[in-house]
């Protein structure tokens, strides 16, 4: 329908015409009960050894009170050398990871190059930034590029830390406290993995945001080994039954057919080259 | 260079005053403040993203830089459909760079996908000036 009141097109990106509405929702409800996004609740590691970097989380996405998730994918692809690890809101660091690996993507076909794990971090900074916080995003981004091993953490207002071993997440201060008793520098494959999942394993015991599985993702020069996952929760429910409904469980009371009238109005044919 | 438009929320009808007839009752309390923090700041966000770089070319390499490249944008500017049809700004993407970056403008609110239409008639003489 053409509307005579619209004199420009709408423009591109994020709409605020419903902002109003919910504002006026938020009163209506007496005490917040607008449905609440999804948040994965988490915890999340990394861990820079003397090869590379380790990054772990773990598998819970949670809505509120109710777990949404139980093996939700928290280790995010971004290129071949960099992963990044998103806590938050689950659709903001799905679809900022995504367009963020997209860019680096088009990136390195146009210069022929693999991304450094320091223009991630500033695309993501600047896209971040540019939103004031809205887009709740807490990435620890992981890689290893010409320049080394490197493991970043980005805020959703756009902040940036470099640091050696890192927690994110609502189980990040049990996690920090395993990773600040053993962490050291240069540490060896098999002991770095071992302390990134202490780290979440303690995340997942002390708080109620994070739990089941935990991933591990390990990033080197040679390449990335994402185990998936690296420890199963031994917490698993086993479905006794199927809770299919078998055919013939509602009783049809009546049934009633109309044939539809079709008149032939047009007939084309177009020839298809099958050679 | 242009004056960025602070007070987006202007009533737009001659005169400065709401026009009843096409937009409806005013109500001043929907005038006063945009509705979410980042409307504003969205609105502009490309405007005021054009005026600093060219405020720092301007500084870095003297006034002819921007000069030249204004007068780029400017004509590529001019190249676009009518109003009510989608143009595809190749020539001012590629001026700005953003020909090989994504954003969240390119996946969401895709004007080619929009659901409301606006009248062509009025749309071009809008944009004349006309209306």
């Amino acid at each position: 329908m053409a509307l005579s009141n619209v004199l420009d097109s709408p423009a591109a990106g994020f709409n605020f015409d419903n902002a109003a509405r919910n504002a006026a929702f938020e009163g209506l409800f007496e005490g917040g009960q607008t449905p609440k996004p999804l948040k994965t609740g988490t915890t999340i590691a990394g861990v820079v050894f003397k090869d590379g970097v380790v990054l772990g989380a773990d598998t819970r996405a949670t809505s509120s009170e109710v777990v949404a998730d139980k093996m939700c994918a928290k280790i995010h692809y971004i290129s071949p050398n960099i992963y990044c690890c998103g806590a938050g809101t689950a659709a903001d660091t799905e679809k900022t990871t995504d367009l963020l690996s997209s860019n680096l993507t088009v990136f390195s076909l146009n210069s022929g190059r693999n991304p450094r794990v320091v223009m991630a971090v500033n695309i993501l900074q600047d896209m971040l930034y540019r939103y004031h916080g809205q887009i709740g995003a807490n990435l620890i981004l992981g890689g290893v590029d010409c320049t080394g091993n490197h493991l970043y953490t980005v805020g959703p207002y756009g902040s940036v830390n470099k640091v050696p071993y890192l927690a994110m997440g609502s189980g990040d201060l049990a996690a920090l406290g395993i990773l600040e008793d053993g962490f050291q520098h240069d540490l060896e494959l098999e002991k770095a993995k071992k302390l990134v999942r202490d780290a979440v394993h303690s995340g997942i015991m002390n708080d109620l945001g994070s739990g089941n599985n935990i991933d591990i993702c390990v990033i080197t020069a040679e390449g990335v080994d994402y185990i998936r996952p690296f420890q199963e929760s031994e917490f698993k429910d086993r479905r006794e039954i199927k809770y299919k409904y078998r055919q013939g469980t509602t009783p049809v009371l009546t049934k009633k057919i109309t044939p539809l009238k079709m008149e032939v109005v047009q007939e084309t044919t177009q020839k298809m080259e099958t050679v | 260079m242009y004056s960025v438009p602070v007070a987006g929320l202007c009533p737009q009808g001659s005169y400065g005053i709401q026009d009843s007839l096409r937009s409806g009752f005013t109500s001043v309390k929907n005038e006063l403040l945009p509705s979410h923090p980042l409307e504003l700041s969205e609105k502009n966000f490309v405007l005021n993203q054009d005026k600093m770089n060219f405020s720092t070319l301007r500084n870095i390499q003297g006034l002819h830089a921007p000069l030249k490249l204004q007068m780029e944008y400017r004509a590529a500017r001019q190249i676009q459909r009518l109003p009510f049809l989608q143009s595809s700004n190749l020539a001012l993407d590629t001026l700005r760079g953003s020909d090989d970056t994504i954003g969240f403008e390119d996946i969401l609110g895709d004007p080619a996908q929009s659901e409301m239409m606006g009248e062509p008639h009025m749309m071009v003489e809008y944009k004349l000036g006309l209306l």
